[in-house]
């Protein structure tokens, strides 16, 4: 069974990637936001900046806030972005 | 009649068109309290000439229904409205508008400072400015998460 997401990135996280969304078919290992970093981080250098762990990112899955151990499911929008600076 | 509205936009908004309607919407109203955020020309020390706001469309009006809907739990709300920009902006447009009406006014001076704190670190806007030194992202600051968190420890 194929568990495919949409991903999206905004602000610094779209600039360093230089595009905004993509659809993401899951591994089966990964399960969590904490996992889908781990795997994004194995994507090369820049991903490893961003995902590796020495860069503060949040998370949201479904337009909700969520923290690292929040469960991935098949369908999900998942986004990715830098502590948030609005007011 | 209860509004309880969230609006996301890049035009500029009349604060006093939107007390008076707030104002007028009930006589149960005895108190209504605003907040105007306005973009400064100073920020860690350079000048700011303009700032880009990004945001998440989708998941920004619902965090922003959320924080109403919570706020609404603690206190007894009339209403409820918060208007913030996006796009490009200059130094002192507007950028957000809390407004809160409650029957006292106590209870709307809380629930309006809540709002603030809880927008400034659950709303997903993130802001660029273009500084003498060139474009960079704002960092967000520990300041606002402790802003955010002292309302926790008396709910």
């Amino acid at each position: 069974m194929i568990h495919l997401i949409k991903v999206f990135y905004f602000a610094r996280l779209k600039e360093s990637l230089n595009y905004s969304t993509e659809d993401i078919e899951l591994p089966v290992n990964v399960k969590t936001i904490a996992q889908l970093k781990v795997h994004l981080a194995e994507r090369g250098e820049t991903w490893a900046d961003l995902f590796g762990g020495q860069q503060s990112i949040r998370a949201a899955i479904n337009h909700g806030l969520v923290d690292n151990d929040a469960i991935i499911n098949s369908g999900d929008e998942v986004a990715f972005f830098p502590p948030v600076t609005g007011g | 009649m209860v509004h309880m509205g969230v609006r996301v936009q890049t035009e500029d908004f009349d604060v006093g068109a939107e007390i008076t309607a707030m104002r007028l919407s009930s006589a149960n109203i005895g108190a209504v309290v605003s907040f105007v955020g306005q973009v400064r020309d100073l920020n860690d020390g350079d000048n700011v000439d303009s700032m880009f706001l990004e945001h998440y469309p989708g998941m920004t009006e619902k965090a922003l229904a959320e924080i109403i809907a919570q706020v609404k739990v603690r206190w007894s709300i009339t209403d409820a409205l918060i208007v913030h920009r996006v796009g490009e902006l200059k130094p002192q447009d507007q950028i957000v508008l809390v407004l809160v009406a409650t029957a006292h006014r106590q209870e709307a001076f809380e629930a309006c400072e809540c709002i603030m704190d809880h927008l400034k670190t659950d709303a997903p806007f993130w802001k660029k400015e273009q500084t003498q030194h060139g474009l960079r992202w704002v960092e967000a600051k520990t300041s606002d998460e402790d802003a955010r968190h002292r309302w926790k420890s008396t709910t």
